[in-house]
């Protein structure tokens, strides 16, 4: 990671804090959010900058989830940039809005705090909220930390209005371990922000002069046409992503890969890929194992969608054996990012072994000990010992 | 132009052509609705005071008051006779359809 | 008072797929001309949307989005921040949903919307079942009414639950207007669209809108129909502003509600200890309109 900040002041802050932050920056029009735990403190601390004239914005209290995104699109539709933020049970709450605002090209951004779907009840931090929203048309990008949260909540606009893209983007951090942990964060200058970010002028709103009905019913003979050009969307936004992230990363000195972000993995042997904060933690496994003469390699899945299939077909052909950490599993098969990986693999011709580790279920902690020992099974793998191809890490029995 | 005329659609013929996402123009027709009628409305402008009940009520804004008398659009008339029912002064009759008018 | 003649030549809804003689047609024509082109209009799921929205052919000449059912009021909520964010002040936000997308499933959204005093108005017209999907009950369709999911049978009269009172709802959210109307009252319902145009916040009309295919009457009687409605005690028009509750007729005497009930075809299989049913539901509701709102008035 880059270390040179151009201005902006450092704080001590967590990732929710950050994530307002990052929000304040983009200067949204209208936020309309439903509080959820680990996302409280987003809504909170937007609430007290427009409370001390901190922010300009119409600030709505919507009575629910639903609601929230039903708000943010209406705001859209007149062609104001608008955010909101939710978690776990809000976000499946507001599924079918998911689908509707991804439908009508509205570039929404949305901050979600991972957190476990009930039943059984549980407020930490796991993926199974977010993937499964797999299907909605979101663009989806997983963090690892606050900085990157901030800086995400920018970025994540820059794709979302973009010409090309005109897709919602949903900006993921996981529940208390990125979201309630303090860290040291730079938050850019106004002026850097607004300079990078300009005024949201719509190409999809209400004009007057041209009116026009929004989400009208597409029959059969249109409906497809419509579907193929969100997913041309979804495919021209991998390019957006790398170029935000660059032009992001001139301006404001932190470059983060794009879609993906590579750990000595130049010569490494066996490979983990995870999403958000597990990577943190993943980073000083692969340093120790290195400095005994392991050859493992890290690689941070940055966006989940779109699917950076060409980059996992590339890595097939360098690598013994690949792990990748679920944090959430689809009963009755296996966790949604291995399934995702491997079938990308299934065009690659050499395919290496793939073992899924399902790990850090409803806050459970992925340990340095643990991700040692899935760096353990993979080479076992590699070495043709048997290794089951779905594994529960952390399990009590 | 106080309503629209039906007008030869033109549909996109490439992804190029389609419109960001799913909305269209608003105020296009493509066909009339003449076709669902059984009965169609007679006004005789004689006994016609007026009032503008008819054209208050017509669920299809169908009844134009804008020339003086009132002139009915058959390309859009149901022929639900509601104008007919309501008018306090009988001036509109519904004849079947392909009848002559009395 | 609004006058026919001073009022707009322009249709802003034209040339719709609403079965002849649907009250929805009248309403969204004359709400629209009172409120004019600079009015962006929110619709549910429901028989508004589906046949006035079916590509290409766009039966409204002013811009609107089809909603998900749920969340006409909070989609209202936020094209009017959005306005106010960008300092637009002279355009109407409308919502035009059904009985089903407000009293049912769109309830919450309304009611959140209306307590935080949000800048709109929505028009609930009242055909008092989800006609749209093939005439289900709702939460607004009267007790006795025979549905296709509450059909009367050996075992069942219809319906057996009284009809939601979605304006004592409003007016226990202190909205700042709402209002009954009927589509067989068209210059009343006028009047008060006309109304909403003056007051800030949240207005609410709830306007029945007689469906001759759902309730089994034929095309040219919507207007009788309705008129019978208010003239049995069945449906009332009414005004609520500034605390007060106005009632706009009161009929001296109200008529036997079999009158209004024989002519349809969703009542024809009430015998008469059901009309009878409703006629003592019928008194029993305006023992309280009198009591609350009319005790000022000699009965």
């Amino acid at each position: 990671m880059n270390n040179n900040p151009k201005d902006g002041n450092l704080d001590f802050l967590n990732g929710d804090e950050a994530v307002a932050y990052g929000a304040r920056l983009c200067r949204p029009q209208v936020i309309a959010v439903y509080p959820i735990t680990p996302q409280t403190i987003v809504v909170e601390k937007i609430s007290e900058f427009v409370a001390n004239n901190e922010m300009t914005c119409e600030y709505i209290h919507v009575e629910s989830e639903h609601s929230a995104m039903c708000a943010a699109m209406g705001a859209s539709l007149v062609g104001a940039r608008a955010f909101t933020a939710t978690s776990s049970q809000g976000l499946a709450y507001m599924h079918e809005m998911l689908h509707y605002v991804s439908g009508s090209r509205f570039p929404i951004v949305m901050m979600n705090a991972n957190r476990t779907l009930a039943a059984p009840w549980n407020i930490f931090g796991d993926q199974r909220d977010s993937l499964s929203q797999r299907d909605t048309g979101w663009i989806q990008a997983y963090v690892e930390n606050g900085q990157e949260a901030l800086d995400m909540i920018i970025q994540a606009y820059a794709i979302a209005e973009d010409d090309r893209v005109y897709t919602p983007v949903m900006v993921n951090l996981d529940g208390f371990v990125n979201t309630h942990t303090f860290e040291l964060v730079h938050i850019p200058a106004q002026e850097e922000v607004d300079a990078f970010l300009p005024p949201f002028k719509s190409r999809n709103a209400v004009d007057f002069h041209h009116p026009r009905s929004f989400c009208m019913t597409a029959s059969t003979e249109w409906n497809m046409e419509f579907r193929y050009q969100q997913q041309e969307a979804m495919d021209r936004a991998r390019g957006v992503i790398a170029e935000v992230d660059k032009g992001f990363g001139d301006r404001f000195g932190r470059y983060y890969g794009g879609m993906v972000e590579e750990i000595r993995c130049e010569d490494a042997e066996v490979v983990l890929v995870g999403m958000g904060s597990v990577v943190g933690t993943s980073r000083i496994v692969v340093d120790r194992l290195r400095e005994k003469g392991f050859k493992v390699g890290l690689v941070k899945l940055r966006f989940y969608r779109p699917f950076p299939r060409e980059y996992f077909k590339g890595l097939s052909r360098r690598v013994k054996a690949m792990g990748v950490i679920d944090r959430d599993i689809s009963f009755g098969y296996e966790g949604a990012v291995a399934s995702d990986i491997k079938s990308a693999l299934a065009g690659a011709g050499a395919v290496p072994k793939v073992i899924n580790f399902i790990a850090g279920i409803a806050g459970r902690d992925i340990t340095k000990e643990n991700i040692e020992g899935m760096y353990d099974k993979l080479f076992n793998f590699a070495r043709g010992k048997d290794e089951k191809e779905m594994q529960f890490i952390g399990l009590r029995w | 132009m106080a309503k629209p005329k039906i007008v030869k659609f033109r549909f996109p013929e490439s992804l190029e052509e389609m419109p960001l996402g799913p909305s269209a123009a608003a105020g296009i027709l493509t066909e009339p609705n003449s076709g669902w009628r059984v009965q169609r409305p007679v006004l005789d402008h004689s006994k016609c005071s007026g009032c503008l009940l008819c054209w208050v009520l017509c669920p299809e804004g169908v009844i134009d008051k804008s020339k003086g008398d009132l002139e009915i659009d058959m390309n859009y008339c149901k022929g639900c006779g509601l104008c007919a029912h309501e008018c306090p002064k009988k001036a509109i009759q519904m004849i079947r359809e392909g009848e002559d008018e009395q | 008072m609004v006058k026919a003649k001073d009022l707009t030549d322009q249709e802003y809804l034209y040339g719709h797929k609403a079965c002849p003689g649907c009250g929805l047609g009248t309403i969204g024509r004359l709400a629209l001309k009172i409120l004019g082109e600079r009015t962006i209009v929110a619709l549910p799921a429901s028989c508004m949307s589906t046949v006035t929205t079916i590509y290409p052919q766009m039966n409204y000449s002013v811009p609107s989005l089809t909603m998900a059912f749920a969340g006409t009021a909070a989609l209202l909520t936020g094209m009017s921040a959005g306005l106010k964010a960008q300092g637009i002040t002279d355009a109407y936000v409308l919502g035009m949903a059904g009985d089903g997308g407000t009293a049912d499933i769109g309830l919450q959204a309304l009611s959140g919307a209306v307590e935080r005093g949000d800048d709109f108005i929505y028009i609930c017209y009242d055909n008092e079942a989800y006609m749209n999907t093939g005439v289900q009950r709702s939460s607004l369709t009267p007790i006795g009414a025979h549905t296709t999911n509450s059909p009367a049978g050996t075992a069942s009269y219809g319906k057996e639950k009284a009809k939601k009172n979605l304006f004592e709802i409003m007016i226990a959210h202190r909205i700042p207007y709402a209002a009954t109307a009927s589509s067989a009252y068209p210059y009343d319902f006028m009047n008060k669209m006309e109304k909403t145009k003056r007051i800030k916040g949240p207005k609410f009309i709830h306007i029945m809108c007689p469906c001759p295919t759902g309730w089994g009457f034929a095309s040219d009687l919507t207007v009788e129909i309705g008129k019978l409605a208010v003239e049995t005690g069945l449906w009332y028009l009414a005004e609520y502003e500034n605390g007060k509750v106005k009632m706009n007729v009161v009929p001296k005497n109200l008529k036997p509600v079999e009158e209004y009930l024989k002519k349809q075809r969703r009542f024809r299989h009430l015998t008469a200890e059901n009309i009878q049913m409703v006629q003592e539901h019928r008194d029993s509701e305006w023992r309280l309109i009198r009591e609350k709102w009319l005790s000022s008035l000699k009965s």
